[in-house]
C-alpha cells in the first residue's frame, strides 16, 4: 500500500534561510494565513553563519501544505523549503522531564530511564530531572512510562531533522 | 582633495537616480526630512501629493502604464500607514513599486516614540519584500535589491523603512555594491521543454480551445507572440479584467473579458470549450465562479511565472512554470493550425445573439457615455478606472487595443484608485490622452489630488459617472437582499464640476443629456491646460449584466436582468 498522509498527519519541514531580519515572521505568516498551526519550531545557525536552518512541524492536509511549501519557498530570504515527512530522514528531539519520586520509587524510575538511555541531570530528595534524546516515538514512550511518578514539568526542543546520505536537507 | 562627504539620504537619492527614477510621489514629515532635503539637489522630480494614499496609487498608475517601478516617499507613522491601501493594491495586482518610509531614530524604535509605527511588520503580508535599514552603509545595496526584487519575476511592491539617524549619518559605503540575495532566483524559471511539448500535444487534439490571457501576459510583454499564436492555431482569446489590452479587443478572435461581468460569449466559451490555456492569469475567483465546476470537461493548462499559483484555485492538467512570452515563443514552434472552424462559428453565433448592449432611450446611461468615449478615443487613450459599476461597464465598452492602456484595481478593488492612477499614468506618458473613469463614491476618496493634477498642469480627464449611489453595492442589495438598501445613498454629493473649478487651472463640465455626450466629451478633450472633471448625472439605479453571482457556476450566468418575480439566492462562497 502506498503511504497517504491524512488530514491530521504531522509534517516535518526543513527550511534553509538567509539570516535576515523578519524571515521568521514572514514564514510564520504563511502558516497562519493558511490556517496551519505550527506544532514545533527550531532555528539554529548552519555551518555557514550567513544562513539558518529551521525545522518546522505542523499538522494539516497535504494539499494545503504543498501550497505553504510553495509560498514559503518564494519568500525572498528562503533558499529552500522541503517536506521530509515521507523521507527516511534522521529526526531527533530532546526533552527535559522533571518528575517526583516517592520513597522506594526511585529504583524503578532509574531502571526506566536507563532503558530509554536518559541522562539524569538533576537529583533531589523527592524529584529528578532527566534528559532524553531520540525519535519522537521514543520520547513519547518514555514520557508515558514516567507519567506514573507524576511529571511536574516537561520541556521539549521540537524536532531537528537531517536527510540521509547525499540527499540535501 | 578630500572627497566631499555625503549623507545616507544623499546616497539614497543618488541610487534612485542611478536606477533612472524620474519622479517620486510623496509628502514629507519629521522622519523623512533628510531625504526630502537631499531631493532639493536632485534631478528627480518630487511630486507633492495631498494624501499619501494618492502617492501610492500615482506610483502604481505610473508603473502599470510604463512598466517601470513607481517610487513613493513618505514620513513615519501616519504617513507610512496612509500608503498601505496603495501597497496592498499593487501587491494584489503584481505592480512594481518602491515605498520609502521615514522612521524614528534607531534608539527610539520599540518605545512608541513620536510617529513611530512598526511599518516593517505592519506591511509584511502585503509586500513582495521589505527592509528596515539599520546601517547607513547598507543603503545602496538595499535600494539595488529593492529595484531588482520589485521588477523581476512576479513584480510587486517593496518597502524600505529608513530611520532618520540612518539617513542623516555620513555615508561611507559603496554606491554600487553587489546584491546579497541568495534566496531569490527569478531567472531559474526557465521553460521546461517536455512540458511545452505536452501542451503542444494537448492543443493539437483540441477542437474547441480558448486562450485565457491575464495580466502576467502583459507583464511579460507577450502581446505579439500571443497574437501570432492565436492566429496560427485559430483559437479565440478571452482576457481577464487585468489582461485587457494584451490581445486587441477589436480582433475577430477576441471574446472580450470573461468572468463575473464578462461577456456572455466569453463565459459560454469557457463552459463549452475542450481546452483552457491560461497565460499569466491566476484563475481568480471572479473568473472561475464555483471552482469545482470550472472547466470540468476541458483540458486545463496553467502558464505562470509564480509556481505558488499552481493548483491554488483549480487543478490543472499541465502546469508550465515560466515567463509567458518565453513559453509562448517556444510553444508556437510546435503547434499548427487547429480545426476550429465550427467552434469559431458557434461562438460567433453567441456574439450575435448576446452582444453587449444597452438602451439609449430613457435617462442618461453610463454605458452610452462609455460607448461614445470609446468611439472617440478609438483605443488610443490610456483609461484608468475606479471600482464599481462604472468600472465594469468601462471594461465592457472601452475596447482595449494596446497593452498597458487599461489600468484598474482588480484584486483589491480599491475605491479611490482611478483618479490618482491616471495622474501617475499621465506623468509617465505626457503626450497621451488619459481618462480616469470614476464613480461618485470612489472619486470622493481621493479627489484631493485635483490639486496635484492642477498644479502640475496635467490634462487628465476625470469622467465622474455620478449615479448618486454606491452603485455596485446597491445592485447587490437589489438583487440579493430584497432591495433593502443599506448605506448606499450618496445624498450630499457636491457639484463635481463646481468643485473642480475651485482649483486654479482645473475645468469642470456637466453632462445631463444623452444628446450632449459627444459635445461635452469633445470639450473635455480640447482642454489641455489642466485636469477636467465631467460630472455626468446618469441614471440612478441601473444594473450591470451579464453577471455571474459570486460563487455560482459560469453556466448560471445572468445574461440580462432577471424577471422581477425571480428571487435570487444570496451569493455564497466567495465575494
Ligand atoms: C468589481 C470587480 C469586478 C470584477 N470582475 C471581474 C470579471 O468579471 N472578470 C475578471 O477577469 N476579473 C474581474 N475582477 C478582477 C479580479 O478580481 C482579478 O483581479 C483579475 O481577474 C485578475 O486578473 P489576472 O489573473 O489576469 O491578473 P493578476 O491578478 O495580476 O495575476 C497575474 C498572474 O500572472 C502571473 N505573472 C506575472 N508575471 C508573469 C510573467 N512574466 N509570465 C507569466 N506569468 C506572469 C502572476 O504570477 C499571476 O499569477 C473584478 C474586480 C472587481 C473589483
Ligand atoms: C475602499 C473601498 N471601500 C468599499 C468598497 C466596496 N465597494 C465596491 S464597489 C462600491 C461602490 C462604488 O460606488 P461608486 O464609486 O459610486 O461607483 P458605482 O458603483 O456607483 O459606479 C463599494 C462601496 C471598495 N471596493 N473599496
Ligand atoms: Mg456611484
Amino acid at each position: 500500500m502506498t503511504t497517504i498522509l491524512t488530514e491530521t498527519d504531522t509534517h516535518t519541514l526543513s527550511v534553509y534561510v538567509a539570516n535576515k531580519p523578519g524571515v521568521l515572521a514572514r514564514i510564520a505568516q504563511v502558516f497562519a494565513r493558511r490556517g496551519y498551526n505550527i506544532d514545533s519550531l527550531t532555528v539554529s545557525p548552519s555551518v555557514d553563519g550567513r544562513y539558518s536552518r529551521m525545522t518546522i512541524t505542523a499538522k494539516g492536509s497535504v494539499e494545503g501544505l504543498d501550497q505553504i511549501l510553495r509560498q514559503v519557498s518564494k519568500l525572498v530570504d528562503v533558499l529552500r523549503c522541503t517536506d521530509h515527512s515521507l523521507d527516511e530522514a534522521v529526526v531527533r528531539e530532546m526533552a527535559l522531564i522533571k518528575f517526583t519520586t516517592k520513597a522506594g520509587e526511585r529504583t524503578e524510575a532509574l531502571q526506566i530511564c536507563e532503558h530509554f538511555g536518559c541522562k539524569t541531570v538533576d537529583l533531589t530528595e523527592d524529584s529528578m530531572i532527566v534528559q532524553i534524546t531520540g525519535g519522537s516515538e521514543k520520547l513519547e514512550a518514555c514520557i508515558d512510562m514516567l507519567g506514573k511518578f507524576g511529571i511536574v514539568e516537561l520541556v521539549r526542543t521540537g524536532k531537528v531533522l537531517m536527510a540521509r546520505g547525499r540527499q540535501e536537507t | 582633495m578630500a572627497k566631499k562627504s555625503i549623507t545616507g539620504a544623499d546616497a539614497l537619492v543618488k541610487c534612485l537616480e542611478n536606477h533612472g527614477v524620474e519622479y517620486i510621489w510623496g509628502l514629507s514629515g519629521g522622519a523623512a526630512l533628510p531625504i526630502f532635503d537631499a531631493l532639493v539637489d536632485s534631478k528627480i522630480k518630487l511630486i507633492l501629493v495631498r494624501h499619501e494614499q494618492g502617492a501610492s496609487h500615482m506610483a502604481d498608475g505610473y508603473a502599470r502604464a510604463t512598466g517601470r517601478p513607481g517610487v513613493v516617499l513618505v514620513t513615519s507613522g501616519p504617513g507610512a500607514t496612509n500608503t498601505l491601501t496603495g501597497i496592498m493594491t499593487a501587491h494584489m495586482d503584481s505592480v512594481p513599486m518602491i515605498v520609502i518610509t521615514g522612521q524614528q531614530i534607531r534608539p527610539m524604535l520599540g518605545k512608541d516614540a513620536f510617529q513611530e509605527a512598526d511599518i516593517f511588520d505592519i506591511s509584511m503580508p502585503i509586500v513582495k519584500h521589505s527592509y528596515l535599514v539599520k546601517d547607513t552603509r547598507d543603503i545602496a545595496r538595499v535600494v539595488r535589491e529593492a529595484f531588482h526584487i520589485a521588477s523581476t519575476g512576479r513584480p510587486g511592491p517593496v518597502l524600505i523603512d529608513v530611520p532618520k539617524d540612518v539617513s542623516s549619518a555620513d555615508f561611507t559605503g559603496d554606491l554600487y555594491p553587489d546584491m546579497d540575495l541568495p534566496g531569490y532566483h527569478p531567472e531559474r524559471a526557465t521553460v521546461d521543454q517536455p512540458t511545452v511539448m505536452a501542451i503542444a500535444e494537448a492543443l493539437s487534439k483540441s477542437r474547441q480551445p480558448v486562450l485565457l490571457a491575464g495580466h502576467g501576459a502583459l507583464i511579460a510583454g507577450a502581446q505579439d507572440v500571443l497574437r501570432a499564436l492565436a492566429e496560427k492555431i485559430k483559437a479565440p482569446v478571452t482576457t481577464t479584467l487585468l489582461g485587457k489590452g494584451v490581445f486587441p479587443e477589436n480582433h475577430p478572435l477576441s471574446l472580450g473579458m470573461l468572468g463575473m461581468h464578462g461577456t456572455a460569449y466569453a463565459n459560454k466559451a469557457m463552459v463549452e470549450c475542450d481546452l483552457i490555456m491560461s497565460i499569466g492569469s491566476r484563475y481568480d475567483d471572479r473568473i472561475i465562479g464555483k471552482a469545482a465546476l470550472f472547466g470540468r470537461n476541458a483540458v486545463r493548462i496553467h502558464i505562470d511565472i509564480d509556481s505558488a499559483e499552481f493548483g491554488r484555485m483549480i487543478k490543472c492538467h499541465h502546469y508550465c512554470h515560466g515567463d509567458a512570452r518565453a513559453v509562448l515563443t517556444e510553444l508556437i514552434k510546435h503547434v499548427g493550425e487547429l480545426n476550429t472552424k465550427d467552434w469559431l462559428e458557434h461562438l460567433n453565433g453567441y456574439k450575435k445573439k448576446h452582444p453587449l448592449s444597452y438602451k439609449t432611450r430613457g435617462g442618461l446611461k453610463m454605458q452610452h457615455i462609455l460607448d461614445v468615449l470609446n468611439d472617440m478615443t478609438g483605443g488610443d487613450a490610456i483609461i484608468t478606472t475606479d471600482v464599481g459599476q462604472h468600472q465594469m461597464w468601462a471594461a465592457q465598452f472601452c475596447k482595449t487595443i494596446k497593452p498597458n492602456t487599461w489600468l484598474t484595481s482588480g484584486g483589491a478593488g480599491t475605491m479611490g484608485y482611478g483618479f490618482p492612477a491616471a495622474i501617475g499614468a499621465q506623468f509617465g506618458n505626457p503626450d497621451k490622452e488619459v481618462w480616469a473613469i470614476v464613480g461618485d463614491g470612489g472619486f470622493q476618496m481621493t479627489l484631493c489630488e485635483l490639486a496635484t493634477a492642477a498644479i502640475n498642469k496635467l490634462p487628465v480627464k476625470v469622467l465622474v459617472l455620478n449615479n448618486r449611489y454606491l452603485g455596485m453595492v446597491r445592485q447587490w442589495q437589489e438583487l440579493f437582499f430584497d432591495k433593502r438598501e443599506s448605506g448606499v445613498d450618496l445624498v450630499g454629493n457636491p457639484d463635481f464640476a463646481k468643485l473642480a473649478e475651485a482649483y486654479p487651472g482645473a475645468k469642470g463640465l456637466t453632462l445631463k443629456r444623452a444628446a450632449d455626450i459627444r459635445k461635452v466629451l469633445q470639450r473635455a478633450r480640447d482642454y489641455k491646460a489642466g485636469p477636467c472633471v465631467i460630472n455626468c448625472l446618469v441614471e440612478k439605479a441601473d444594473n450591470v449584466f451579464p453577471m455571474i453571482p459570486a460563487g455560482a457556476a459560469l453556466e448560471d450566468m445572468l445574461i440580462e436582468a432577471p424577471k422581477p418575480h425571480v428571487k435570487l439566492a444570496k451569493p455564497t462562497g466567495s465575494t
